[in-house]
């Protein structure tokens, strides 16, 4: 026999056993059952997301003895919460493989910088998952679910999100996988762990916790956000016929999806563009939907105040028998990568090259989900008209049948962002972060060789009828407005990209500036999306003014 | 506080026949334009009050394509600055001339 591995799980299955009945654990007794179930230099996977999180485990693993419990290696999606740094602080934790951090980004660069964490490699999701299947498999992996019942079988509810690809390389690799849930009941709303995966459930009481972070206000939207939008949904969606998509997080992504109902119906592309989604429930895309322009959406998690609207609207988006939102973070990653042909998002940096990064030195922020969406799929097979249409751009001699498709990678954003720090530099600090920290790689989100465009209130940069390095440089700072990198342009040269339409000013489009008015977004407030969503929409307080 | 000022030629006088409009507001990240037609019909006048300084060659810049593209002949603009970025700048230029010029705004 070779199963070593099994009879150790039974050994951590039976010194967990002495802090709980069955599998149920009273929350009191949560650090305890993890201090006898994790060993010193496990490699524990603690649930959360830049969404859902298992937060009481959190607290129980932060609240640990160091000298019971250290040097674990934390495999995790994002940093988030305090406590994911404090176990660094405390010598709990050592080591750390993630993909995102939001809040915590500017305590983690401290920390590394500090020593206090030995950093493995900042991910895309998919990627960090793939590893769980190879080389980063968790010995334990602490888990949320909304309830469970008395066998452990879990209901994971709308924000679904990581938890099968978390417990499937746990459980089936005599892994330990413990669940924090809101609550135990007699019958759960449908199965979406089976219990004989999971083997100890901690009942926290309240829900976990989830940010609503795909919120994005429409009343903070701006006319060069909005003129952004106009810019994308003429100059790309439309010559494109762009049908299969994936938004990123933000107002210009937020004012397109405004822009849909009114100026793109305007245009005629009503059932042309944008009808299938990998994308989480935006309830700024609650007008499109009410308009008839979406056919279906799969999504990564859900969103906080979304779950009723969603509940009414299951011909858009994948619901269970019990009637909520299946959201899958997994599957809808690999949507994005193979099913989609165009990412659009917004990012910090842009250097002449069109490598894009958001870590600054002060902040290593991760980037989710964003280089996996916002990368040429190189394993794709099936052909799709703006998939092709891209390819014989990037090479228009090449044989047809033979031609690789390129999917549309879209970087939008204004040529200054907050605080009017420009958003086209030289040299990304991604570079000096791997210089101090001593790196093999540096943390770029978006590789220049995928980028094909980028949008600006400048314009339009279609990198893809670049033919050499300078004219790829010359085409970024054409559209980089004031910034030093814009102004230092060749004017001569970046005038004739413009003849021949690398790149698109606004009135090449037709779109007058003047035009770019708040009056054209389908919702102007939080509210205007409460009306569109029939009441079904219960946004959360902090997004409320009324 | 700083107070930058441009001055110039225009190639034809602005539409329009109203003498005066504001547009836009002093509010963080935005800016205040108000609007006179009292030059001459070849020249252009741009004053700026920001609190923001450091940033005179991009305001010329900003000023310099917006008398280019808008031909704002005859006008002067004083501007009330509360931090715009210069893409906000050159929007609320542009809509100063069309509310001059009697359009909607």
């Amino acid at each position: 026999m070779r199963d070593t591995g099994r009879r150790d799980r039974d050994q951590r299955l039976q010194a967990g056993a002495r802090h709980a009945e069955g599998k149920r654990v009273h929350r009191q007794n949560a650090t305890a059952l993890l201090e006898a179930v994790i060993r010193p230099g496990d490699r524990v996977c603690l649930e959360g997301d830049n969404q859902k999180q298992a937060d009481l485990l959190a607290v129980a693993l932060a609240a640990a003895d160091s000298a019971t419990l250290h040097d674990l290696h934390l495999v995790r999606s994002g940093v988030v919460l305090p406590e994911h740094l404090d176990v660094f602080e405390k010598g709990i934790a050592k080591r750390l493989d993630y993909a995102y951090s939001g809040p915590q980004s500017a305590r983690i660069a401290r920390l590394l910088f500090g020593g206090k964490i030995e950093l493995g490699a900042v991910h895309t999701y998919l990627e960090l998952f793939a590893r769980y299947y190879i080389d980063l498999t968790p010995q334990v992996a602490l888990i949320a679910a909304v309830s469970a019942d008395r066998h452990g079988n879990l209901y994971t509810g709308p924000n679904t999100e990581d938890t099968p690809a978390i417990v499937e390389a746990t459980a089936f690799k005599d892994g330990v996988v413990i669940a924090q849930v809101n609550e135990i009941v007699d019958t759960l709303p449908r199965v979406d762990i089976p219990g004989d995966w999971v083997h100890f459930v901690v009942e926290s009481g309240k829900p976990f916790y989830v940010e609503p972070l795909f919120t994005r206000d429409p009343a903070a939207i701006t006319e060069t956000q909005i003129l952004t939008a106009m810019l994308a949904i003429k100059g790309i969606y439309a010559p494109y016929g762009v049908q299969r998509l994936n938004h990123g997080i933000g107002f210009n992504t937020a004012a397109i999806e405004l822009l849909l109902p009114t100026y793109g119906e305007r245009l005629g592309l009503k059932g042309k563009v944008a009808s299938h989604w990998a994308l989480n429930p935006h309830p700024t895309l609650i007008p499109a939907i009410e308009s008839g322009w979406v056919r279906q959406i799969h999504s990564f998690g859900s969103e906080v105040g979304m779950d009723e609207y969603i509940r009414a609207r299951s011909d858009v988006y994948f619901t269970g028998p019990d009637g909520s939102l299946r959201s899958n973070r997994a599957f809808c990653q690999m949507a994005g990568l193979y099913a989609c042909d165009m990412f659009i998002g917004s990012t910090l940096q842009i250097d002449l090259k069109g490598n894009s990064s958001t870590v600054t030195v002060e902040r290593v922020a991760g980037f989710g989900g964003a280089p996996n969406m916002g990368s040429d799929a190189r394993g794709r097979r099936h052909p799709s008209q703006p998939w092709l249409q891209a390819g014989k751009e990037a090479d228009p001699d090449g044989p047809a049948a033979l031609r690789r498709g390129r999917k549309l990678v879209v970087q939008i954003g204004e040529t200054f962002g907050d605080q009017n720090v420009p958003l086209f530099v030289e040299h990304l600090d991604a570079l000096n972060l791997a210089e101090k920290l001593h790196l093999d790689l540096a943390p770029v989100m978006v590789y220049s060789d995928d980028v094909t465009h980028i949008v600006t209130e400048e314009g339009i940069a279609n990198l893809l009828l670049c033919r050499d390095a300078d004219e790829r440089e010359q085409a970024i700072r054409g559209v980089a407005g004031y910034t030093q990198i814009g102004r230092e342009r060749d004017a001569a040269m970046v005038q004739r990209l413009r003849e021949r339409g690398v790149i698109r000013r606004p009135e090449d489009l037709g779109i007058d500036p003047l035009d770019a008015d708040r009056r054209l977004l389908a919702a102007r407030s939080i509210k205007d999306l409460v009306h569109w969503s029939g009441g079904l929409y219960a946004p959360p307080s902090k997004f409320r003014n009324w | 506080m700083e107070q930058l000022n441009y001055r110039h030629i225009a190639l034809s006088r602005a539409k329009g026949s109203r003498l005066q409009a504001v547009v836009g507001v002093v509010a963080s990240g935005d800016l205040e334009v108000l609007v006179e037609r009292t030059l001459p019909d070849g020249e252009c006048e741009v004053d700026i009050r920001t609190p923001i300084t450091g940033f005179g060659d991009v305001w010329r810049a900003v000023v310099a394509d917006f008398v280019q593209l808008r031909s704002p002949g005859g006008l002067k603009l004083s501007v009330n600055d509360g931090g715009a970025r210069p893409d906000m700048v050159s929007l609320r230029l542009a809509q100063a001339v069309r509310a001059v010029a009697g359009d909607r705004v």
